[in-house]
This record gives C-alpha cells, structure tokens and sequence, in this order.
C-alpha cells in the first residue's frame, strides 16, 4: 500500500531547486551556499539529513526567509536557511 | 519642593545642572543625587553628564529614562555592558542579578572583571563600577541564580528585562516569566564570531520558536568560546532595543530576528 508521499513521488519525477544557504559555525568545513535539488515531498528534516547536516546543530530553519519548523515540505525555488544554536552571554 | 526648585535654578548653569551642583544640593538637603536629579529633568534642566545626549534624546525624554527600571539577567559578556550603557545613557534603576563570582577565565571579554575583582561577586562590583560612573543610578544587585521558580520576585517590577544569560533553559524560563508578567524581553546570545538579538512582546514566543528543537544547556559558544568584540556589539543593540521600547521610539526586533556573522560580516533578519 503507497502512503501519501509516494504518491505525490510516483507522478513527479522532477527534483525541486532549492537554494540552501548555511549560518554561522555550520558553513565551518562545510559551504555557505549552494544550489542543490532534491526529491519532490523533501522536508526541512529530510534536507538536513540527506546533507549529513549534525541535527542537533540545526535549531533554526527559514524558508524564503520566514521561520518554519523541520517538517516544512519544500517547493522548487525556496531558499532554505539553517542555523546552529546560540546561547552564550 | 519650591525651595529644591529654586537651589536647582541657583547652580544650574543655563538649563545644566553640573554634578557638584547637585552634590552642593544633596549636602545642604537630607535629599540624595537621584531624588535631585529627578526634580530637575521634571523642571527642564538636564544633568550635565547627559549633555551629549540632548540633541537626540530630549529632556522630557531623559526624564522617561531615569524613571524607567529595567532588569539585567545576567551579569557576564553582555550583562557587563548592557548594565554599563544603560547607566550611561541615564536609566534610573538597574536591578542586575547573577549568582556568580569574577574567574579569570572571564577577563577576554567581561567588562567588570579585573585582576583585582577575581572572586567578587559580579552583581557587587557591577552596583560599585555604576554608582563611580552615575551616582543617580539606583542598582539593585541580587546575587542569586534565576530560575522559573523565583524569576518573578528576583526581576520585581521593572519594563523592560534583558536576557544577558548563557543557558539555554535559563533563557526560556526568563521568556516564560516575562510571559506570565507582561514585561518585554531583549534577548541576546553570542558564540565565536556570532551574535544573534531579538525583542519580545508578551504573546510573541520568539525565543521558545529560536530553541524549540533544542534540548541542551549551552550553544555552538561550548565549543567556540567567546570573544571581546562580539559581546559588546550584541550588548549595543540590545541596549538600543531597550532605550526605544521605554521611550516609545524607532522600530525594534519585535516578531523578527538580527542574526550577525562578523566572520563574513553578514547581518541577517529574520522573520517569525
């Protein structure tokens, strides 16, 4: 039996463009921007793991600038921004 | 209160009232430097140290200040400064708490730490530094660990708190505090060459939106430390936020984010 996200994947074959920029300490030995495509349906969450991003470094995550919580489904052409934590006085 | 007018309008010279004015007064009364003060910003002369303020800052707009009360959680990197800025700028009441004593370990970048201060408590140096800068200033120090608990009878009743804390569950007990008393909150955090600022209205949970996926005590500054030009910049800001939240001015971070990366010199907004 399919689940919905495989429906959505099994008529759409095309990747999403998202343009994924990185903040602070987590572009350290990494990028701090790149363009990349990903399976229609990808997550905030499933971003973060496909890019072997440490996810408890990843606190805060915006789409086109607007702040959204790890299972925000992406749309071709979103920016997506990641933050580690701060919290030093 | 007509004679303290008349002594005011004696030593002032033009609309300023020059410090040993003010000490002439207060040895001749039983009043003290903050009661002279603030009969005088409510009768147009401004206290000279504020001088340089006054073509940006009003008179009626110093007086807002002096009797405005704002508390400091978080006597470290940016408590240091924030409390130091805020009686400079002329804020009339500080209370400050923190339960900790000066290590050397916070020399690179906290303002009161010296040498001869390591082992003091830092709310007692703080109240000894603010009242050799500006004696009109009414600091309350509490030397005592915030926590959800006891945060409301430690802050009292002030307008504005700013987070100047480094812990993360810390801070969100401040924002849940701030929440229950109706008090606008600065936050601030810092870490290597990053900072991030933010102002939060009652109703607004910005902070528990910036940490709600985390679990932990402390940041990526567990890692990188902290360094002695980031702290005072993040502290600038959320002085500047604190000034026009009480004076009713400007625009703030209400509902967005500042988000600094002095390493690529990348100043970030974001929107909640």
């Amino acid at each position: 039996m399919l689940c919905g996200t495989e429906i959505v994947m099994s008529v759409s074959s095309e990747k999403i463009r998202i343009f994924l920029k990185l903040f602070a300490s987590l572009r350290l030995e990494r990028f701090d921007a790149a363009n990349r495509e990903y399976d229609p349906g990808t997550s905030v969450a499933g971003v973060i793991r496909i890019e072997g991003l440490p996810e408890k470094e990843v606190t805060l995550m915006l789409v086109n600038g607007k702040h959204v919580e790890c299972d925000h489904t992406l749309a071709d052409g979103d920016t997506l921004s990641l933050f580690p934590p701060l919290g030093g006085g | 209160m007509k004679k303290l007018i008349d002594a005011l309008k004696h030593h002032a010279e033009g609309d300023l009232l020059p410090l040993e004015a003010a000490r002439i007064i207060a040895e001749e009364s039983d009043l003290t430097i903050a009661g002279i003060e603030d009969t005088a910003l409510c009768s147009g002369i401004l206290p000279a140290r504020y001088a340089r303020n006054r073509n940006t800052i009003s008179i009626d707009e110093q007086r807002m200040l002096f009797q405005s009360r704002v508390a400091v959680v978080g006597c470290g990197g940016l408590g240091g400064y924030i409390i130091e800025e805020l009686a400079r700028i002329g804020v009339g009441h500080i209370t400050v708490v923190d339960p900790d004593t000066f290590e050397e370990h916070n020399l690179n970048r906290q303002l009161f730490s010296k040498i001869d201060t390591l082992g003091q408590p830092k709310v007692a140096v703080a109240a000894g530094r603010i009242k050799e800068v500006n004696p009109a200033v009414t600091i309350v120090p509490v030397q005592d660990v915030f926590a959800g608990t006891n945060g409301r009878g430690l802050i009292g009743k002030v307008d504005v708190v700013a987070d100047a804390l480094d812990s993360i569950p810390r801070r969100l007990e401040l924002a849940e505090v701030c929440e229950k008393c109706d008090i606008p909150l600065v936050h601030g955090s810092v870490g290597g060459w990053y900072g991030q600022v933010t102002t939060q209205f009652p109703g607004e949970y910005t902070l528990q939106k910036i940490y709600s996926r985390y679990g932990g005590e402390r940041g990526i500054e567990k890692d990188l430390g902290n360094l002695s030009f980031v702290v005072p910049l993040i502290a600038s800001i959320e002085v500047s936020e604190i000034v026009k939240i009480l004076l009713g001015v400007g625009s703030t971070l209400s509902g967005k984010m500042l988000s600094l990366n002095l390493l690529d010199m990348e100043f970030t907004e974001i929107t909640f």
